[in-house]
């Protein structure tokens, strides 16, 4: 039967206990896929730590084995100091995971449903502060399926937040959700944290990194592609402001493409340049420079513009660049 | 309080939580609801109704006239078998009396012999009923043509309670139930529960794999009174259906049959991936012992050569030991081997179950 035997738990705070996690050459390999290639990943206590990426970018395999929920290929995983072959009823009881997709039982209540999940605990916390806190009080006594899916996801999360873990794994909390329910979950997030849990979460808005992360690690094909606060990376991109054109008719070869990129990219206030799926994308630093510049330049080529944007620069546009793709394709 | 004190205090939680939770699911669902309770109680009423004891019922048979010749023979049988009570007759011609043989309105065709012969028997000797509808033909025949009887019987009917239909079927019955609601009870919802993803969330919790299928086997033992009760109390009331064991004996019997199928329901949902794997499962498990376990008749009817097969399977001997103990008034040593069985079943499933469940 297993984890029967009650093994003597290690002591809190013997190993080191100032990263909650930290994992090194993780590699995770399906017949012929190779869902995480070699990745490096070290979150610290009282950090929430975002991983970034499209769909299939091996973000879900990752946090599954960090949870002890997927044996990795290869690779080396400690969690609060500990590793799930040999601690991992001690690590159990100091887990916090909600699963990317989990349906609760239907005709279970609020209530019944946490204070289900508490009697897993041996320490945790109370089942009525835990409904409180994800603000499901009016819904305590509501059956899972009479909930709606911001609701849902709440429950999921007071589900994680009973055991009153140390550290919280979210695989992508908000998707699918309305801007409201997704502030709602936010808030609570950021509660958890203040209070010096760690949190590892996994999304692919960026907007949601910004407003929840210390720091940032983009994935793609299973390897970290690039790891910062998400003001160093956008800061990596040279310039605050993106510019988007598209042309009433745009160059059909490539080479007139690179060509007018080139062109752009050399103006004053310009840092980048580059086509992307039909239209002209300029990262730059000075807009008040830039503009001018840029409208003269495809004035004197004879270029009717149909359309042109500006925006701050955000963690979209530096997957952007770093992929050559869009997050949600 | 000690460390170990507060964690076998919180596993104790733990299975009770578990245990209230999926009684909370099952009672919140009508479906299973009328599946464990309602269906065991309207089987009971329909096949009690069906097989309930009559006035011994007439052999119907058919008396061929195929010629001018043979008209008068006809019609002389029909006015003999007519006076008797037991036997009902119609002059038929013979496409139409061959016709009705065939489909099982007549059980026997009456022919009479050109000349001065007696009659042909037409029937299939391999039905009960034909068999029967000749042997009563041939004495009503033969008593009319002028035969006599060496001596008159004397008849002694017997009519008492244990030996009717409805004693037979009532514990088929209760095995029946203890079988569908182990298997489909606890095999679906494992699947269910499979495909929702939320084994593996509880895996993701400290929740211990074994509390887990525990809760499964204390939420069968707990509903088994409540299955069982009403049905034998309806039994008893409708069709006056006694218990000549002991209670305890029975209470015993149900238990062990109820944990064994309960196992054996773990054990088929311990991999599939959805409900749509594990009926098919369920199906081609229960469905040899919903025929050849006697449920509805013996199953000493089935062949020799398959007899150790079906004495070994659980629901026969749990169909055997609750019969012992409800009619025959067995006590428990009497019925310990077929009892042992059930646990045998139960142990060895659970076990396996343990060893090969998927817990993703």
């Amino acid at each position: 039967m297993h984890g029967a035997a009650t093994e003597p738990l290690p002591r809190e705070g013997s190993a080191r206990t100032e990263l909650s996690i930290r994992c090194k050459g993780l590699q995770k390999s399906y017949e012929d896929v190779v869902a995480v290639d070699g990745l490096d990943l070290e979150v610290r206590v009282g950090e929430c730590f975002g991983l970034l990426g499209p769909n299939g970018a091996g973000k879900t395999t990752t946090v599954e084995i960090l949870e002890g929920l997927l044996q990795p290929s290869g690779g080396t995983v400690e969690i609060l100091g500990h590793r799930w072959e040999t601690d991992e009823r001690w690590l159990r009881e100091r887990l916090g995971v909600s699963l990317q997709q989990t349906n609760l039982p239907d005709k279970l209540t609020v209530r019944e449903t946490i204070k289900l999940f508490r009697s897993f605990f041996i320490e945790g916390r109370d089942v009525d502060k835990v409904i409180d806190l994800v603000a499901l009080r009016e819904k305590e006594h509501a059956k899972y399926d009479t909930l709606s899916g911001g609701q849902r996801q709440r429950l999921a999360v007071a589900c994680a937040l009973v055991g009153d873990p140390k550290l919280l794994f979210l695989d992508e909390p908000t998707t699918g959700l309305d801007p409201q329910s997704r502030r709602m979950l936010w808030d609570v997030v950021l509660a958890f944290k203040e209070q010096g849990g760690s949190v590892l979460l996994t999304t692919h808005y960026m907007d949601e990194a910004e407003r929840l992360c210390d720091r940032v690690g983009v994935i793609d094909h299973g390897k970290m592609i690039a790891l910062g606060t998400p003001k160093q990376l956008i800061d990596s991109l040279g310039g605050s402001q993106i510019v988007e054109i598209s042309l009433a008719s745009a160059p059909a070869e490539d080479e007139a493409r690179d060509a007018l990129a080139a062109s752009l990219a050399g103006l004053p206030g310009v840092k980048a340049s580059r086509f992307l799926t039909g239209r002209i994308v300029l990262t730059v630093e000075h807009l008040h420079l830039a503009l001018p510049a840029v409208l003269g330049t495809l004035d004197e080529k004879r270029l009717e513009l149909a359309n042109l944007s500006t925006h701050h620069a955000t963690l979209e546009d530096v997957f952007v660049t770093l992929t050559g793709r869009a997050l949600r394709e | 309080m000690s460390e170990a004190v507060s964690a076998r205090r919180a596993r104790l939680n733990a299975i009770t939580e578990l245990a209230l939770a999926r009684f909370r699911l099952f009672y919140r669902e009508p479906g299973s609801m009328f599946w464990t309770f309602g269906f065991p109680l309207v089987l009971s009423i329909v096949l009690g109704i069906a097989f309930r004891n009559r006035d011994p019922e007439p052999v119907v048979v058919a008396v061929e006239s195929s010629s001018a010749l043979t008209l008068a023979r006809a019609e002389r049988a029909k006015e003999i078998l007519a006076k008797a009570d037991d036997v009902k007759v119609k002059v038929l011609p013979p496409d139409e009396a061959n016709a009705e043989l065939r489909t099982g309105k007549v059980s026997l065709v009456v022919v009479p012999e050109e000349g001065e012969g007696g009659y042909a028997y037409r029937y299939d000797p391999t039905r009960p009923e034909s068999r029967l509808a000749r042997s009563v033909t041939d004495d009503v025949l033969q008593r009319g043509e002028g035969r006599k009887d060496a001596y008159a019987p004397v008849a002694k009917i017997v009519t008492e309670p244990g030996s009717r239909y409805i004693d037979f079927l009532i514990p088929g019955l209760v095995g029946l139930g203890l079988m569908s609601t182990g298997l489909w009870g606890i095999g679906f919802s494992l699947a269910e529960m499979r495909t929702k993803k939320l084994i593996k969330r509880l895996t993701a919790t400290p929740m211990r794999r074994s509390d887990f299928l525990l809760s499964f086997l204390l939420v069968r033992a707990v509903l088994l009174p409540i299955e069982l009760v009403p049905l034998l109390v309806f039994a008893r009331l409708v069709f006056d259906v006694g218990l000549h064991g002991n209670i305890l004996t029975l209470g015993l019997t149900a238990l062990v049959g109820g944990l064994a199928f309960a196992g054996m329901g773990l054990l088929l949902a311990c991999r599939a991936e959805n409900p749509q794997i594990v009926s098919g499962l369920i199906n081609v498990v229960s469905f040899p012992m919903y025929l050849c376990s006697g449920v509805f008749f013996s199953s000493s009817r089935f062949p020799d050569a398959v007899q150790p097969l079906i004495r070994y399977m659980p629901l026969t001997a749990l169909n055997d030991a609750l019969r012992a103990v409800m009619i025959d008034g067995a006590p428990l040593s009497a019925v310990g081997g077929k009892v042992g069985l059930c646990a045998a079943w139960g142990l060895v499933s659970f076990v396996l179950a343990i060893r090969f469940f998927k817990w993703r």
